[in-house]
């Protein structure tokens, strides 16, 4: 029986969390994510998780802990935001590289300098390469449904590798949201007991973790690494099979929202999209053949599948919430421009960036972003490739 | 029972850490490894940062370890090493493993003393049952000699080299042994491979007693130290007996000298062999060697005027 409630959308995920009932947490606090793990923390100090927590004293300790528990033998999350991202980087290459389900919701911060506490992509794209699984949610809803199928993702036995579900700071996780729990038993069962894989604390047998590969084999080690990235797309969408059976929501590699007759686009992760939708439908009640792609799983990234959703679109534009300084494109904008790249006829794409450290993205926003592709369209004339938007000038 | 602390009885235990690995000859890290674990009879789990002893024990496809052993980072052994613990006192609890297991982190000065500080000292906080040790060999050997905060004074190293103007590193070490002692952990111990009884005997105290604790234990480096490769352990004993490298403990907050010399030596004994401190016996650097002796003497001092002052009223009045 599933739950009606109103919950915030770190709510929702440390109540995804203790359903899950991991048997080891480590978190360190930041905002916005604080208030996730301290709900956590609550779940655990009333017993009503089994799960051992580690309070850390720094963000890089706490990938350290996770992946010394995850070597253990036994389920593990953690959390993060912004900056506790950055200063985790250097070992979340060792928890990939080492093939450890780990499972960490990345409540998405800016990045300092000026220091800025609010909502935008700055932290997990800078993580995007670093072998991880990415799980983007529009939602509360959507980063709940994530965080439980984010456990069976990262243990399936083909990939074992660990996954961040990204929600975004404050405008997902502190508002207040209608949304559907699944009752705990249901969510026990879905995620099933976990399966050790060389665990360190079976002594019998003892392994090595961290070897020292020298260039005779590091090459044919990270192309393993690049290999079993293949299998996830497969895993992720048997998971979103087996999650609609006890759900009723259905899950894919992306969504896409009016897409499939549209000839204009917009790309957009995460809340925006939401924002973004109800603006296409008016330029839809206007007659204006308007769509929308938002990707899930943004890594590894199903560039295929995006290129066969968009190649029929006249203009798009990659709306990202972060910049690459590199005097060049967004980052989502680079992974849309890839995916579309090898085909002859294709949409003119643009690149706008918006709603940096909190700034609002609002319906206007989209209507002039809509406006311009539609002229696009129409013309074939593009007047600036990428700007911000929103912005002061 | 424990096997007893004789040669005879340890001879017949499997050695851990097997022969085969890439140390350098005379090197006596791994002879502090051998010896914890020699000293151990329970099942060991352990972690190292990275370093010589990492780089030089596990290379894929090969392992000189026959315990559960990993490697993680540099600067986070003890996170690591923490965090495997949690997770058995968590399968522990839940009733899915049973048996006793021992957690022991090998690290050296570098990655304990430096960029690994703020991760032990972490783990300490937090009460981890596990016991870090430290094998310190006062620089970073494995990236090429360069200065670490266990460096001692004067010593010539590739990023303080002894030059016309420098003499060698100008500051002294950082007593990590006491701040981890400030820490209030029930455990804290100096060892020396020289003193191989009583290192194990310290890792046999410390592997009872529940909560962290911290062994330093002095691990000379021909290669650094430019000493012979076979005067580890001479060094080491020499460490001890001129008192640059004093054998005590601290449990729960009382101080014990284990060992003091009857003779204290004087430091040059223990210099004089090592290339490292070469430049010190110039004339011009007299001053620095005196000041080397009177640091040296100063924390002899001190040392047993603690042990007195810790003394527990009934050992006090005997």
């Amino acid at each position: 029986m599933s739950k009606v409630v109103a919950v915030t959308g770190n709510e929702a995920v440390a109540n995804a969390l203790r359903q899950i009932n991991p048997d080891v947490c480590a978190a360190y606090p930041i905002t916005p994510q604080t208030d996730m793990m301290q709900r956590f923390a609550s779940f655990v100090s009333d017993g009503k998780v089994k799960t051992e927590l580690i309070l850390v004293e720094s963000e890089h300790s706490a990938m350290s802990a996770c992946i010394g528990s995850a070597a253990a033998g036994g389920r593990v999350a953690t959390a993060t935001s912004g900056p506790g991202l950055a200063l985790m980087w250097e070992m979340l290459f060792v928890a990939s590289g080492m093939r450890l389900p780990i499972v960490m919701p990345v409540v998405n911060r800016s990045l300092s300098a000026p220091l800025n506490i609010h909502g935008d992509h700055s932290d997990a794209m800078g993580a995007r390469d670093s072998g991880w699984i990415q799980l983007w949610s529009e939602n509360a809803q959507e980063a709940y449904d994530n965080a439980i199928q984010a456990f069976r993702i990262a243990e399936h036995m083909d990939i074992r590798l660990p996954v961040m579900i990204c929600l975004d700071g404050f405008i997902i996780s502190h508002s207040i949201e209608r949304i559907e729990y699944l009752d705990d038993d249901t969510v026990k069962n879905f995620v099933g007991e976990y399966k050790q894989l060389n665990p360190l604390l079976d002594t019998e047998h003892p392994v090595s973790y961290g070897p020292l590969i020298l260039p005779d084999y590091y090459m044919e080690f990270r192309r393993a690494q690049a290999e079993v990235m293949t299998k996830v797309a497969d895993v992720v969408l048997n998971v979103a099979k087996d999650f609609e059976k006890i759900s009723g929501r259905k899950y894919g590699l992306f969504e896409t929202y009016r897409l499939d007759d549209a000839e204009i686009g917009l790309v957009i992760l995460n809340s925006a999209a939401g924002t973004s939708k109800d603006v296409i439908d008016e330029f839809r009640n206007k007659g204006i053949k308007a769509g929308l792609l938002k990707p899930r799983l943004y890594r590894p990234f199903p560039y295929e599948e995006i290129g066969e959703a968009l190649k029929h679109l006249k203009a798009v534009c990659v709306l990202d919430r972060a910049d690459a300084f590199g005097a060049s494109y967004g980052p989502l904008f680079m992974d849309i421009a890839s995916s579309i790249y090898h085909y002859k006829d294709k949409p003119i794409l643009i690149n706008k960036i918006y709603g940096l450290g909190g700034r609002d993205y609002m319906p206007e926003h989209a209507e002039i972003v809509l406006n311009e592709l539609a002229e696009i369209a129409k013309t074939g004339k593009v007047k600036t490739f990428k700007e911000y938007i929103g912005v002061r000038e | 029972m424990a096997t007893p602390l004789s040669l005879k009885e340890l001879s017949k235990k499997e050695v851990l850490l097997t022969a085969g690995h890439r140390m350098c000859s005379g090197c006596g890290a791994p002879l502090v490894v051998k010896m914890v674990l020699l000293a151990s009879d329970y099942p060991v789990v352990a972690t190292s940062s990275t370093g010589c002893l990492e780089v030089s024990t596990c290379i894929s496809d090969y392992t000189a370890w026959k315990i559960p052993w990993m490697h993680n980072a540099f600067e986070n052994s003890a996170a690591t090493l923490s965090g495997i613990e949690t997770m058995y006192r968590s399968l522990k609890k839940q009733g899915r493993i049973d048996k006793e297991i021992k957690f022991i982190s090998f690290s050296g000065d570098g990655g304990t003393y430096d960029i690994g500080f703020q991760s032990l000292s972490g783990a300490m906080e937090r009460g981890h049952d596990m016991l870090y040790i430290c094998y310190d060999n006062g620089a970073y050997m494995n990236t090429g000699i360069q200065r670490s905060s266990a460096t001692p004074l004067g010593a010539d190293t590739t990023t303080c080299p002894a030059g016309s103007v420098v003499p060698g590193k100008p500051q002294e070490r950082k007593d990590l042994t006491k701040i981890m002692a400030a820490h209030g952990i029930p455990y804290v111990a100096q060892a020396s491979p020289s003193h191989w009884s009583d290192l194990m005997k310290k890792v046999r105290k410390a592997l009872e007693i529940k909560g962290p604790k911290f062994m330093n234990i002095i691990a000379p480096c021909n290669r650094g130290w430019r000493s012979m490769s076979n005067d580890a352990i001479l060094l080491s004993r020499l460490a001890v007996e001129t008192c640059y490298w004093p054998l005590y403990e601290i449990e729960n907050g009382v101080t014990r000298v284990n060992v003091k010399p009857k003779e204290k030596k004087p430091l040059v004994d223990f210099l004089k062999p090592q290339g490292r401190f070469k430049h010190l016996f110039a004339p011009e650097n007299e001053w620095l060697l005196k000041r080397a002796q009177e640091d040296v003497d100063k924390y002899w001092e001190r040392l047993l005027k603690e042990e007195e002052f810790t003394k527990p009223q009934e050992e006090a009045k005997e």
